[in-house]
């Protein structure tokens, strides 16, 4: 602190404490409608801001799926979290496993052609998969991959970000390293595994937060790929909530969707400090 | 080699699909697909000539606009106030930074709810203020929803880079100026400010880019492109042309364009990235 003025370090706590409730009362308001019966949420203006006490029931109906009171079918959000995370995983791992393999090529070895190859994933950055929708939906549908994880996730991997962050961390390494390996009489291979992979172990978490998210979250692409209904993840599913002809029971979307950000949120507050890292070197 | 997988997930996803947008924004498809003609630039000239794709192009241009401008303004002021707190500064950051990991369609969800009528708690809340919140007939009032999720979504993120960017300026800097006599305010506006543009840079493009693209879940949850078109964001006509009024080569065009804006932008972000815009 550079000069004592309390009045001002006030005004910080005041601030931050309003933007912190700012940015909670949605959720907090998702969490006690998701608490309350659907009658109570729609019968009442406004909504009461006190939880109500059918946490369980909704629960239950939102993860199992079932009828409502009102008669309307709410379908199991259990299979849809898991479809979830499993592309999530395939989008983390799959898009970490290939670019360190071609971050390691680009850096070490030297091939034909090796500045189009650079060039041609670096263009790839700067295309989001919402741009190239409907020409890369035809190319899966093409290829037979509509309604399975290969579709909803292959197309995802194809970017690049995750070369260039390795890439750059691959450079950083001293060349020492690469001699003292060869002196020991390590190949290449045996390189990459006992010295590249230890040493990036922090930016190999780091990158696996972020794509753990981007993959988790991802909607416009399952949209168009999944019309099976065991192949929705969980986001899609809540947004098919409310988007039904009929009455839409605001405690299950609510209660959906608690469950839906449950993962990502715990996964970006416990790995913070690796999550934060990520973030920062990756766009840099 | 170990360079195939990538070269064969970018081959297919990236360079096929983006020739196809190319070759197919120069055709003409009937709806089932049975015949197809090579018409040239005239997909083209049929969406400059569009009201409804230029109406959007306006619509996009003032929603990335205004969730620029307010995402950023909201999250440096957060980011100051972080950095000057030195109790309990974690706790704030952990609280702050969590709406990162939400969806898109989920943020949307979140903010339709609060806005419901007639259980939505600010929609009432507005009401007794006098305002009769409908955002399904005001395109205002649709508007300012989505730009609220959007910019609510987006905080944590562009605080995290600022408040990154706040802990690399020297200290000795503003201690300098502090000795002189110079108010916080007058620091912040002399010293802080000018050294932050690049990350205030970074985080524009990023947030246009953002706004473009990755809002697409926000306002299909919250309006789907109405009341009418008013806010059928770029992305959102691209999937709507294509998918649902399956016009496979205005889509195609869209696309094209789109790339182009993407590529424009990131072209710019280099430039100005490596010209270090400081003073």
């Amino acid at each position: 602190m550079i000069e004592r003025r309390p009045g001002l370090n006030l005004l910080a706590h005041v601030v931050l404490i309003l933007g912190v409730a700012v940015i909670a009362f949605p959720l907090y308001l998702t969490f006690v409608a998701s608490t309350q019966s659907s009658q109570q949420i729609a019968q009442s203006t406004p909504m009461s801001l006190l939880p109500g006490g059918h946490m369980m029931e909704t629960y239950r109906l939102a993860l199992f799926g079932g009828e409502t009171t009102a008669g309307s079918k709410i379908p199991a959000a259990l299979p849809m979290m898991w479809v979830s995370l499993v592309s999530a995983l395939i989008i983390a791992i799959g898009k970490i496993v290939i670019s360190l393999l071609s971050a390691f090529a680009i850096v070490y070895f030297r091939f034909p052609m090796k500045n189009v190859v650079f060039w041609m994933i670096f263009v790839t950055l700067m295309l989001p998969v919402e741009v190239r929708i409907s020409p890369t939906y035809e190319v899966v549908s093409n290829l037979g991959m509509l309604n399975s994880y290969a579709g909803l996730t292959v197309p995802l991997i194809a970017s690049a970000t995750a070369t260039f962050l390795f890439r750059q961390f691959f450079l950083t390494v001293p060349d020492e390293l690469v001699e003292a390996a060869r002196m020991d009489g390590a190949g290449p291979m045996r390189f990459f595994k006992d010295v590249l992979l230890p040493l990036s172990k922090t930016s190999i978490a780091a990158l696996f937060v972020i794509q753990f998210i981007y993959g988790w979250n991802q909607y416009l692409w399952p949209l168009l790929v999944t019309t099976n209904e065991n192949m929705y993840p969980v986001v899609m599913g809540i947004k098919r909530l409310i988007a039904g002809e009929s009455y839409t029971e605001w405690n299950v979307v609510m209660a959906t969707a608690i469950l839906a950000m449950l993962p990502p949120a715990l996964v970006v507050i416990l790995m913070q400090k690796w999550f934060v890292k990520g973030l920062v070197d990756t766009e840099k | 080699m170990l360079i195939a997988p990538q070269m064969a997930v970018v081959l297919i996803f990236f360079f096929w699909p983006a020739s196809q947008a190319l070759y197919q924004s120069v055709l003409s498809q009937d709806a089932f697909g049975t015949s197809t003609e090579f018409v040239g630039m005239e997909n083209f000239n049929r969406l400059i000539a569009d009201d409804t794709y230029l109406a959007s192009f306006k619509t996009t241009a003032v929603f990335s606009a205004l969730v620029a401008v307010c995402g950023l303004s909201i999250a440096l002021l957060l980011a100051v106030m972080a950095d000057r707190v030195i109790k309990g500064s974690s706790v704030y950051k952990t609280l702050l930074i969590w709406p990162y990991a939400v969806a898109p369609v989920v943020a949307g969800v979140l903010w339709l709810f609060m806005f419901a009528s007639p259980f939505g708690v600010i929609s009432y809340l507005l009401q007794a203020m006098g305002i009769q919140w409908n955002h399904l007939l005001n395109s205002t009032h649709a508007m300012a929803l989505i730009v609220a999720a959007a910019v609510w979504k987006q905080i944590s993120y562009n605080f995290l880079f600022f408040l990154a960017g706040l802990q690399s300026i020297p200290k000795s800097l503003i201690e300098a100026a502090a000795i002189d006599g110079a108010t916080p305010w007058r620091r912040f506006w002399t010293i802080v400010f000018p050294l932050l543009s690049p990350t205030t840079f970074f985080l524009l493009v990023i947030n246009v880019v953002y706004a473009f693209f990755e809002t697409f879940g926000i306002v299909d949850a919250v309006t789907q492109g109405g009341p009418g078109k008013d806010t059928a964001i770029l992305v959102y006509k691209v999937y709507y042309d294509g998918f649902k009024a399956l016009d496979m080569g205005g889509s195609a065009a869209q696309s094209v364009v789109l790339m182009t804006i993407v590529v424009v932008l990131t072209v710019i972000q280099f430039r100005f990235v490596e010209k270090k815009v400081q003073y």
